[in-house]
């Protein structure tokens, strides 16, 4: 109890700060991967994907993160077993950021592809059963999270493959491709903007109005997003009437003018990935924050119903676009060149698909993680024959280190947990 | 900082490569026509020079089917078989081959085209070209392939397109054989050694079209699956 009344203030400044670097680098370095695909099909630019990743990663950060926090702050951890002793999951909980923040920082450094959402689960996990034992962990959620790991890939995956194959239904493998496409593009557009705003306005918008009176039905919040589909598809539909269409570059079946009228949609699939990321990924990063907070703020009692403080969604988004800011451009110019032959219409059905599965997963509250959610729609695409090649061996080290990411985060955690406990005079 | 993103995942387009190898065999089989122009008026200095363009084209085209074998590794995810890609590179770069050998063997020589069947062989090798260029022709058409995931109408115009290679190629072999005839007419007024060596060059000259034509057949057995 001393302790958290004694270095109350320090311990929340000790986690501001180590979660806004945390988030500071899920935006230097995710950002990649959420915008990658954009950028490398030539779809934007790289300023203009930096400044996409900034409004819309804020927006979703802010908008929508809050319930993943939620599950972060409180889901992983059986709060009962701290009780007599809360200055242990205040420590832990920086611990964990500090693990994960380390974590992410030698493998950028190494060039691993790892995850913040495995980093920061392993490390929870890690101090909770270590420091308290292991009925700490609440290890029903903990198998869920585990295997929403399993299940998202898979589900981006399907989407994937059925919405490239839509494509190639409703618009490439017909007579007028090039007519098909300013038919049914708009209708994708919809379906961007409209699971984008049911999400927000189902989950995130209660973290962020919290005062009561803001009450919206279940119907009403699908009639919302109905209306804010069906503007974005109406944006869309006049971006595409503005695309010159060039028809010297149509020959018998050539696609190139098609692939501008994608080009347009991506921006809007860019969007929506930017969006998912923030309010999967800004979780990583304040949930920690969150739980420190609410426990100092409230004297040592862990109050399973406290809300999220109001300035640690904004100070988790802001350090996402701090990250994108600074590194993101040299980030995404590294890997902009990478790519030959991923086209507009590929890209999109691979972000689509995983922006929906992690929005909607973010509203059920599951951290999961955005990388290996885009890697299985790039496989449901690929499985479609929609990409000339796939390296499957870098898909295995992205799985490996995932599940390496694991027991690191967890070592990690449990040591920066013993130095603080010793640094604090903690028993 | 590369592998830290799931744009690793995405390999080099062997597809691409395919396409930029079939330009450049097609580009040095093409070359063949001036250079028996220029055989038909004994010009060797000009024959020297389209020698060395074919060969240097032809050692481009090596490089790239070396380039696609070695990023071909059983690690990857691609839309078509990877054995059909490579038996394809490796039938692509049998065109350049002979086109090579073909101005190899007239220069080695310097031999000569009777005049009185000039017309009808530059025309064989005219038509033997076209093959070639049909043959270019379907292979570029990979990246309309991939944009419809291989299947429906694409595949159908390309089946169009291998149906026409096979039509160029039956043009070839009758041009051949009425070549043959006409030296036959005219054989006992030449060198025997000269005849002998040009009912050869013939039969390679028209080899240019079966190679072409087995390229169309390996790209029909890939979408056949």
């Amino acid at each position: 109890m001393d302790i958290i009344s004694t270095y109350g203030v320090m311990l929340i400044a000790t986690a501001a700060i180590v979660g806004f670097f945390m988030a500071w680098g899920i935006g230097a370095n995710d950002v990649a991967n959420a915008m990658g695909t954009s950028v490398g099909s030539k779809a934007l630019t790289i300023k203009q994907a930096i400044v996409i990743a900034m409004i819309f990663e804020f927006a979703g950060a802010y908008l929508a993160g809050g319930e993943v926090t939620s599950t972060i702050r409180k889901g992983i951890i059986d709060s009962a077993p701290f009780i007599p002793n809360p200055e242990y999951l205040v420590l832990g909980m920086i611990s964990a950021l500090f693990a994960a923040a380390i974590w992410l920082a030698v493998a950028s450094y190494l060039g691993w592809p790892v995850s913040t959402t495995h980093s920061i689960v392993g490390a929870i996990v890690g101090f909770a059963a270590f420091g308290v034992g292991m009925d700490a962990v609440n290890w029903a959620k903990v198998g869920g999270i585990v295997g929403s790991w399993i299940v998202t890939p898979l589900l981006s995956g399907i989407i994937a493959y059925l919405i490239f194959i839509s494509a190639q239904k409703l618009i490439f493998d017909t007579e007028e491709p090039l007519k098909n496409a300013k038919k049914y593009v708009p209708f994708y557009m919809f379906l961007a903007g409209f699971v984008m705003s049911l999400v927000t306005i189902k989950k995130g918008l209660k973290h962020v109005l919290k005062d009561g009176d803001f009450a919206i039905s279940g119907a009403e919040a699908y009639g919302y997003a109905i209306l804010a589909g069906i503007l974005v598809a109406l944006v869309g539909k006049y971006f595409i009437s503005k695309i010159k269409i060039d028809p010297t570059a149509d020959k018998e079946m050539h696609f190139n003018n098609v692939e501008k009228i994608f080009a347009v949609l991506m921006v809007v699939t860019a969007c929506c990935m930017a969006f998912a990321h923030g309010s999967n990924d800004v979780a990583n990063a304040i949930g920690p924050l969150a739980a420190v907070v609410s426990i100092v703020s409230n004297d040592g009692q862990i109050l399973p119903k406290a809300s999220l403080a109001w300035w640690i969604l904004p100070l988790g988004a802001f350090g996402i676009v701090a990250g994108l800011a600074l590194f993101g451009h040299r980030v995404i110019k590294t890997i902009g060149n990478g790519i030959t032959h991923l086209t507009p219409s590929r890209g999109f059905a691979a972000e689509l698909a995983a922006a929906s599965t992690v929005i909607i997963a973010s509203g059920t509250g599951l951290p999961i993680s955005t990388t290996q959610t885009l890697v299985g729609a790039v496989l449901g695409v690929g499985m479609a024959r929609g990409i000339a090649a796939l390296n499957l061996g870098v898909v295995r080290n992205i799985v490996v280190s995932w599940v390496i990411t694991l027991p690191i985060g967890a070592a990690l955690s449990i040591m920066c947990f013993l130095v603080l406990k010793a640094v604090f005079g903690v028993v | 900082m590369a592998s830290h993103s799931i744009l690793g995942v995405f390999a080099k387009s062997p597809l691409k490569a395919l396409e930029e190898h079939i330009n450049t065999v097609h580009s040095a089989a093409s070359l063949l026509k001036p250079f028996f122009e220029a055989v038909c008026k004994e010009n060797w200095t000009e024959a020297t020079e389209l020698r060395y363009q074919i060969s240097q084209l032809e050692k481009k085209a090596d490089v790239i089917k070396r380039d696609v074998r070695m990023n071909l590794p059983r690690g990857l995810f691609l839309p078509v078989e990877r054995t059909d890609i490579l038996e394809l590179i490796t039938q692509q770069d049998k065109i350049a081959n002979k086109a090579k050998d073909l101005a190899g063997r007239y220069l080695g020589r310097e031999l000569t085209i009777p005049p009185q069947i000039q017309e009808s062989f530059m025309a064989f090798v005219e038509r033997n070209i076209d093959a070639t260029a049909q043959a270019k022709k379907a292979i570029n058409e990979f990246d309309e392939l991939l944009e419809t995931g291989f299947k429906g109408r694409e595949v159908e115009l390309v089946e169009r397109m291998i149906t026409e290679l096979d039509a160029i190629e039956d043009d070839t072999d009758e041009m051949q054989i009425s070549i043959r005839l006409q030296l036959k007419e005219i054989e006992d007024q030449l060198n025997p050694i000269d005849v002998m060596v040009t009912y050869r060059m013939i039969e390679w000259i028209g080899e240019l079209a079966d190679l072409a034509e087995r390229v169309g057949s390996r790209l029909e057995l890939m979408l056949a699956r």
